[in-house]
């Protein structure tokens, strides 16, 4: 039934080859000079010579990219030119926290989308359709960066409950970890809980209407069973492929939060090296982002299949 | 149980345990922690170029020379050191019994392995700094001469600063390019761990040559961008001292018992570049004719600036070194505003209509609401200033290119008054880029570079600035307070000159 695999994993080299030839060159239409930035205050020219010729930005763009896909190839994803670590490291040292991260936002996004998606199409127009609808609205509207610092001012300041930012593994100390990664994760959760309620709310409204609900009820089903086990099915197809894509999303990194936060995860690191025109780094966080982005598509397909037998002949 | 109550209590019981898990750690040990407003480049003083690398390296890695609080040069891995009468050659004593975190000994070897790594490691940044250095020669296993090509004043102040940081030669050999990975050096803390921007580990280093000085057992760095949120860290008690605190945020530590300000002015300043020479930018009436720009000085009220941006916390300033500096010139005080004589000089100068200005200005918040006090400013005296905010890294390459009539510039400053002016204003500077040019004004550098006495050098710098100031290129605006912020547990803290974070002497109450 999962005949597809193979030929979607094949699918995956095109992607990634295209997507790391787009990165590329729409890095190189950026304004400013990698060797400028990299020369700090003194801008020694001889410097500024040297950097170009160790990073090979003196070579044509086509040449500079044959460079780094020789050394992906080899498994080399570059070196940072700001802190001279290779970009491997990096991603291997931020790819932990940012996926933490992204777990649990994702936790809180269906902890609280998914039930009050269904609650409020089961008891459409009653106090909690509009008390749901009023979540999501405040949720989609309200910016991240305000909501973390008004968090870290009520929970870390004036209730110095939990620590106002950074981050602790949980292999060094799992409470710590967690009281680190709560208040950011909730702020993701949050504005993903909204988005997924109003498409669990709308989906589940179709399902409540079709056919087949009305038989089941005809056959004198409990409510809850016809809720849970035949509308509920049908109606998750489309928030599996949301909850993916947004799942994918936070994988490339939540850049406002993790700054806010001061999370060292992906956010952070795309971004500083975007500011310091590190294109080592930039291009390997890209690639490792597509490719989890891809991955999880393919997941979403795989889940399809798993919850709607029809597709599974 | 309705949900609030179990959300407070789940709440509340992850803040019991990080606060138990927090407690039992400091029973242990004290660890002094640092917000930074970045998070540093390499650790390797050789390549290292950012500012917040030189807070971290002023725990690890000592230098021969450092500064004392009225900018004067003092030994730190020297004792002592005496220039020949030619000014050609410099012999240096070191400080025996000194040990680098590896347990090598630190002695005229060494010294010799760390200024050479210094001037010859393909990309050091400290080449250029130290150029004038011809050769380094071992006297004595406790002395070693440098012996320069020329005479070159700035270079015992250069060499307070990262040319200065003696490094392990072993370790530095046997780690090639990584040395910045986990640098070894003779400082009073020894290099534990780096995760990027998240935390900067070091720990006491118990054979420091000054271990009676040293009383915190670790010091954590943590690069915290958001000023904001640097400052929430402070008050919840997760940070212990923060820098670069927002003027803004300063009448909040105030009223903070807990909190105390300390305070400085940078060596540095803040000011506008006028593109003289530089493309075809440089051809307007604030290019081509210095009454023009004179004009725009004197619309331009400094104090005003400090107060309506700054809250008066700045240091008003048409210098390139602070008010405080020995190198400060009384005989050109801060010119006050007078639109009047602008407009005269506009007139003068054969300008009719407003003068439009291509006005680039970095993106940060301080530096737009700057230009935006200007701009009004000027137009009262007949310039239309059109700020353009870009990006700093697409400033930099703007710049270079001369694609401005007047760019907003900072500079964090350097302890010899060369390196604030130098590079600048220099015909061939790497950061002249308005290209003002003037082959007299140059020997007036030249000269300055390798002239030793304080009074002397005064006089060529006079004679350089009656000409820099009226035709110059650059406007000085102001010098930034250096702000500070940290926990009354935190005793012995003092601002130096540099703003770099001295960690000796501090205790935690």
């Amino acid at each position: 039934m999962l005949h597809f695999l193979p030929r979607r994993l094949l699918q995956l080299i095109p992607t990634l080859f295209l997507v790391s030839v787009i990165i590329f060159s729409l890095q190189q239409l950026l304004p400013g000079d990698p060797a400028l930035v990299m020369a700090g205050e003194e801008k020694d020219p001889e410097v500024i010579a040297q950097i170009r010729e160790q990073y090979h930005l003196d070579k044509p763009i086509p040449v500079q990219y044959g460079y780094w896909l020789a050394g992906v190839l080899q498994g080399d994803l570059g070196e940072s030119m700001r802190i001279k670590k290779p970009v491997s490291e990096l991603v291997a040292e931020k790819l932990p926290v940012t996926l933490q991260l992204a777990s649990m936002a994702m936790l809180f996004a269906l902890l609280i989308g998914i039930p009050a998606g269904i609650l409020s199409a089961v008891r459409k127009g009653s106090g909690w359709d509009i008390g749901a609808n009023v979540f999501a609205l405040w949720g989609l509207s309200t910016p991240n960066f305000w909501l973390g610092i008004m968090l870290i001012f009520l929970f870390s300041v004036k209730l110095g409950w939990l620590p106002a930012s950074g981050f602790v593994s949980p292999f060094e100390d799992l409470r710590q970890s967690l009281a680190t990664t709560v208040l950011p994760a909730f702020v993701l959760g949050n504005a993903i809980a909204a988005v997924l309620m109003r498409h669990m709310r709308s989906a589940m409204l179709q399902a409540m209407s079709a056919d087949y609900v009305r038989t089941a009820r005809a056959k004198g089903l409990y409510e809850r069973f016809v809720v849970l086990r035949h509308a509920l099915r049908n109606a998750l197809t489309p928030v599996i492929t949301l909850g993916a894509l947004e799942f994918g999303t936070l994988l490339s990194g939540a850049v406002l939060t993790e700054q806010v936060f001061s999370i060292p995860g992906f956010g952070k690191l795309i971004v500083d090296a975007v500011f310091n025109r590190d294109y080592a780094v930039v291009q390997g966080v890209v690639l490792v982002t597509a490719t989890v982005y891809v991955l999880l598509n393919l997941l979403a397909d795989v889940l399809y299949v798993l919850v709607n037998p029809r597709l599974r002949s | 149980m309705p949900l609030h109550k179990t959300l407070t209590h789940a709440l509340r019981g992850l803040a019991l345990a990080a606060a138990l898990g927090a407690s039992t750690g400091a029973l242990a040990q004290t660890a002094l922690r640092i917000g930074l407003a970045e998070d540093p480049d390499v650790l390797d003083p050789t390549m290292a170029r950012t500012y917040v690398g030189r807070i971290v390296f002023a725990s690890i890695c000592d230098k021969l020379f450092d500064i004392d609080e009225k900018l004067n040069i003092v030994g730190q891995l020297a004792l002592s050191h005496q220039t020949s009468a030619d000014g050609k050659t410099v012999t240096i004593k070191l400080r025996p019994n000194v040990k680098f975190h590896d347990g090598e000994p630190f002695n005229a070897e060494a010294a010799k392995f760390s200024l050479e790594r210094h001037l010859t490691e393909k990309g050091s940044f400290r080449r250029a700094e130290i150029s004038a250095i011809d050769k380094v020669e071992v006297v004595d296993p406790l002395t070693i001469r440098l012996v320069l090509k020329s005479p070159f004043a700035p270079l015992m102040a250069q060499l307070t600063d990262r040319a200065g940081m003696m490094v392990s030669p072993k370790a530095a050999r046997a780690a090639g390019d990584k040395f910045g990975n986990a640098p070894v050096c003779a400082g009073p803390y020894r290099f534990v761990e780096r995760v990027a921007q998240d935390r900067i580990v070091v720990e006491k280093f118990a054979d420091y040559w000054d271990k009676g000085r040293v009383h915190i057992d670790r010091i954590v760095y943590r690069p915290i961008q958001d000023s904001t949120v640097r400052l929430a860290n402070l008050k919840s008690g997760q940070l212990d001292l923060l820098e670069r605190l927002l003027a803004t945020d300063v009448a909040e530590v105030r009223k903070d018992n807990r909190l105390k300000l300390a305070t400085g002015f940078e060596l540095g300043y803040q000011g506008v570049t006028i593109n003289v020479g530089n493309g075809e930018k440089a051809n307007t009436p604030l290019g081509k004719d210095a009454r023009v720009r004179r004009a725009l000085e004197l619309s331009l009220d400094r104090e005003a600036i400090d107060q309506v941006v700054f809250n008066g916390l700045q240091s008003p300033g048409n210098q390139w070194v602070n008010p405080q500096n020995p190198y400060h010139l009384a005989k050109f005080p801060v010119p006050k505003r007078d639109v009047a004589k602008a407009r005269a000089l506009l007139k003068e100068a054969g300008v009719t209509g407003p003068v439009a200005v291509d006005f680039m200005v970095p993106n940060n918040p301080e530096s737009r609401a700057v230009a935006e006090v200007m701009q009004s400013m000027a137009a009262e005296a007949g310039f239309e200033l059109k700020i353009r905010v870009t990006e700093f890294a697409t400033s930099l390459n703007e710049a270079e290119k001369g694609n401005f009539n007047l760019y907003f510039l900072a500079w964090s400053g350097r302890t010899d008054p060369d390196g604030n002016i130098y590079v600048f204003a220099s015909c061939k500077g790497p950061q002249n880029y308005g290209r003002w040019c003037d082959p007299a004004a140059d020997a007036l550098l030249d000269k300055a570079r390798t002239t030793s006495a304080l009074n002397e050098r005064k006089a060529l710098y006079e004679q350089f600035a009656a000409k820099w100031l009226t035709e110059g290129s650059v406007i000085y605006l102001y010098h930034r307070a250096l702000l500070f912020a940290h926990s009354t547990r935190l005793e012995g803290y003092k601002v130096m000159p540099d703003g770099l974070i001295r960690v000796t002497d501090l205790r935690l109450k």
